[in-house]
């Protein structure tokens, strides 16, 4: 369990509007538009970077496309369920990291 | 003789010509298997793909020309770049690159009319590919009533291929559809040379790109987008409720599984008992009789008494799939199962395998990735299954006595609660294990679409809910019941001699085989008696208790379980007992369940490594069990 206790990313700090941030640290309701797919997560666990960039974009994370993070896991908040354009997608912080975006301004 | 056959009526003649290989391509949640069912009804075969384990769909259906076709009901993808082994057979079989299939004459690609962008893709992808394809615009009353305008024509002439609007669930535009098809395989319109090869990240975000431009261009948003779907979330998405939700939905189920289909094994159990006696009654005493009643009769018998769980079970499991609850399920299920290494979509098997293993084993075809299902079904024998309790209780009542402890728990029902518990953590350890041992390192994205919510539809409900009983006793039972026969034979040959006083057991290949390795398991506690039941006893666990009565030739089957324990506390120490209890939590008693992880990994290294590795742990458990009793002073 601790293990997944480690994989918790760290939300303290609250994510500001405008300013670019990894998807792994949005919190329920934001929402904003994907500015950058990497594929790098910076986790030692992930898969192969390359595999999981193209993953990403054919799940529909791709650049430009809006999106709003609909719900979240109970336990440290994970997975989180995001739309994206019309489509609703599930997945784990830990993969969301690969993921740049941009806050809407409230 | 095509020359002859033009002459005559255009029906027969298109009868004569060789029937149409079809191929239905489309994402998940398109509605592509209610389409396949609406095609060909119960007129569907299932098998294994050569050397996969990923399952072969394949229908038969006259099209209105008269001319027969075949339909292949492809695993769903979001790309022809294939991830898994089902994505892997989707891809070969539309490249024409599967072992023994030919490459489809035509594809049907089926799309979800109110999610256009995310098929565009693939389909720009079969454009690649250069075989003649046929999009169906699937769930098209949907995307009507959502006030979603689509302009046929121009989408049409920009994928290059013709679109059929479909509803599989009303039947609707499948004529056209299938004619459609019929036309591209004589026509051979927009056939051309294979172009397709893996995309790479910048030329999926092109695609992407495209994909977007061709939406923009032929679709007007809907008008009424749905908002069901977020509102019921909104509820079964809650982090705390949620959850409950779920688990009183999983309780449901397990109670189902568990109480509803035990009148009918029961019934099943009597059926075969008095079909038994019946033929016993015809057939003259000696090894026919034998053979039929006990080894033939009871085999099939142990088949079937699985069934009305496995319907149940699926019931439930094709209701949640099919409602798009599923994948939510998952959702919230992930953390807790992610802990253990295992995928949020294992929790239905490992909890179906409290009732029994087998439908659990059968029911991790809901989780895609290889290694994680393999990972669920190496562990779900650890789940105590209903078969353990006659064995748990029999033991429990002779050994252990029913006083309280602190007062308001009673001692047998805190054994049988740690027997349970022993189970569910020793197999969350092993996938702990398993995970980090031997499929180290990269830990599979979990990454899935939550689909709309839609009502599931009865017929294609029950339609599938008949090819999980087929598929169960075509090709388990071809497995199961040749293994009853085998310990039928194991423990009835060869006779004992002449003024044996000893039970007919004791003479057989059973007793000889329980003798010679009766050695090995006297450091656990176990006796040769003991020893010998096993083996009949991996017919099933319950069998166990039975075997044990013959073994210490006790009379009178109605009272054999009193008797038997009685005698039991009298021959056996408490030590031995617990190590018994022990050695059933673990051994993998059971050949059905051997059987059919063989019929779901295709091959006999699985069973053979969950066979070691269980046989394994158990002899362990009894040894520390045993040995911890002893010194405690119960030897």
């Amino acid at each position: 369990m601790s293990d997944a206790l480690s994989l918790t990313p760290d939300l303290s700090e609250p994510a500001l509007a405008g300013a670019e941030r990894q998807l792994s640290v949005a919190r329920k309701g934001q929402r904003g538009v994907i500015v950058r797919v990497s594929g790098q997560t910076g986790r030692s666990e992930s898969i192969d970077p390359e595999e999981l960039e193209r993953r990403l974009l054919e799940m529909g994370f791709v650049e430009g496309a809006a999106f709003e993070v609909l719900h979240e896991g109970l336990f440290g908040r994970d997975p989180i369920a995001v739309r994206i354009d019309d489509m609703r997608v599930a997945l784990r912080r830990r993969e969301a990291g690969a993921v740049t975006v941009q806050f809407e301004e409230i | 003789m095509t020359d002859t056959l033009l002459d005559q009526a255009p029906s027969a003649a298109a009868a004569s010509l060789k029937p149409a290989r079809l191929a239905l391509v489309g994402n998940p949640n398109s509605g592509k298997t209610a389409l396949f069912n609406a095609l060909t009804g119960s007129r569907q075969k299932v098998a294994n793909y050569a050397g996969v384990t990923v399952e072969r769909k394949e229908g038969v259906l006259t099209m209105a020309s008269g001319r027969g076709a075949h339909i292949l009901d492809l695993p769903g993808t979001y790309s022809l770049r294939a991830r898994s082994p089902d994505e892997v057979v989707t891809r070969d079989a539309v490249l024409g690159r599967l072992a023994g299939e030919q490459a489809p004459d035509v594809v049907i690609c089926v799309a979800d009319a109110t999610n256009l962008r995310l098929v565009l893709r693939l389909v720009l992808e079969l454009k690649q590919v250069g075989r003649p394809f046929v999009l169906a615009l699937n769930m098209f009353d949907i995307a009507q009533r959502q006030g979603l305008r689509i302009d046929l024509e121009k989408l049409s002439a920009e994928i290059g291929a013709p679109i059929i609007p479909t509803v599989a669930t009303r039947k609707r535009g499948l004529e056209d559809l299938v004619a459609a098809a019929d036309a591209l395989s004589l026509s051979h319109a927009g056939e051309h040379e294979n172009v397709w090869r893996e995309p790479s990240a910048a030329e999926i975000r092109a695609a992407h790109r495209e994909a977007q431009r061709i939406v923009k261009a032929c679709v007007r948003p809907a008008e009424r987008p749905d908002t069901i779907t977020g509102k019921v979330d909104s509820v079964l998405l809650n982090p705390v409720g949620g959850l409950l939700i779920l688990f009183a939905l999983l309780f449901v189920m397990f109670q189902a599984v568990f109480t509803w289909a035990k009148p009918l094994m029961d019934l099943i159990n009597l059926g075969f008992e008095h079909l038994g006696l019946l033929i016993g009654a015809v057939l003259p005493e000696g090894l026919l009789r034998s053979f039929v009643t006990e080894g033939l009769i009871a085999g099939v018998g142990s088949v079937l008494v699985f069934l009305p769980q496995i319907l149940i079970l699926f019931f439930f499991i094709l209701l949640l799939e099919d409602s798009g609850y599923m994948t939510r399920a998952a959702f919230l299920m992930d953390k807790i199962m992610g802990g253990a290494g295992l995928h949020g979509r294992a929790f239905i098997p490992l909890l179906s395998s409290f009732a029994c293993a087998i439908p659990g084993i059968m029911a991790t075809r809901v989780i895609d990735n290889k290694h994680d299902r393999l990972t669920t079904i190496l562990v779900a024998p650890l789940m105590t299954c209903s078969a353990r309790i006659p064995v748990y209780t029999l033991i429990i009542a002779a050994f252990i006595p029913n006083t309280k402890v602190w007062g308001v728990l009673s001692l047998p029902g805190l054994v049988m609660f740690g027997l349970y518990a022993g189970g569910i953590v020793s197999a969350l350890i092993v996938s702990f294990v398993i995970r980090k041992i031997f499929w180290r390192g990269t830990v599979e994205p979990f990454m899935m679409e939550l689909p709309t919510y839609r009502w599931p539809e009865p017929r294609n409900v029950l339609l599938n809910l008949w090819t999980r009983a087929r598929i169960f006793l075509e090709r388990a039972g071809r497995i199961i019941l040749p293994l009853m026969v085998l310990v039928w034979v194991l423990s009835t040959f060869p006779y004992p001699p002449e003024g044996a006083t000893g039970p007919a057991i004791d003479y057989s290949f059973a007793g000889r085989i329980g003798h010679f390795i009766a050695p090995v398991m006297a450091p656990i506690g176990f006796n040769w008696q003991m020893t010998v039941a096993l083996i009949p006893g991996f017919a099933a666990r319950e069998v166990a208790v039975a075997a044990l009565g013959t073994v210490y030739a006790v009379g009178g089957d109605d009272e054999a379980g009193t008797n038997l324990g009685a005698l039991l506390s009298h021959q056996w120490s408490l030590a031995t007992a617990l190590s018994f209890l022990a050695w059933y939590v673990f051994a993998p008693q059971c050949a059905a369940t051997l059987g059919v992880v063989k019929r779901e990994t295709n091959g006999w290294t699985w069973p053979t490594v969950m066979f070691l590795y269980m046989t394994g742990l158990a002899y362990l458990a009894s040894f520390v069990t045993y040995h911890v009793a002893v010194a405690m002073g119960a030897g």
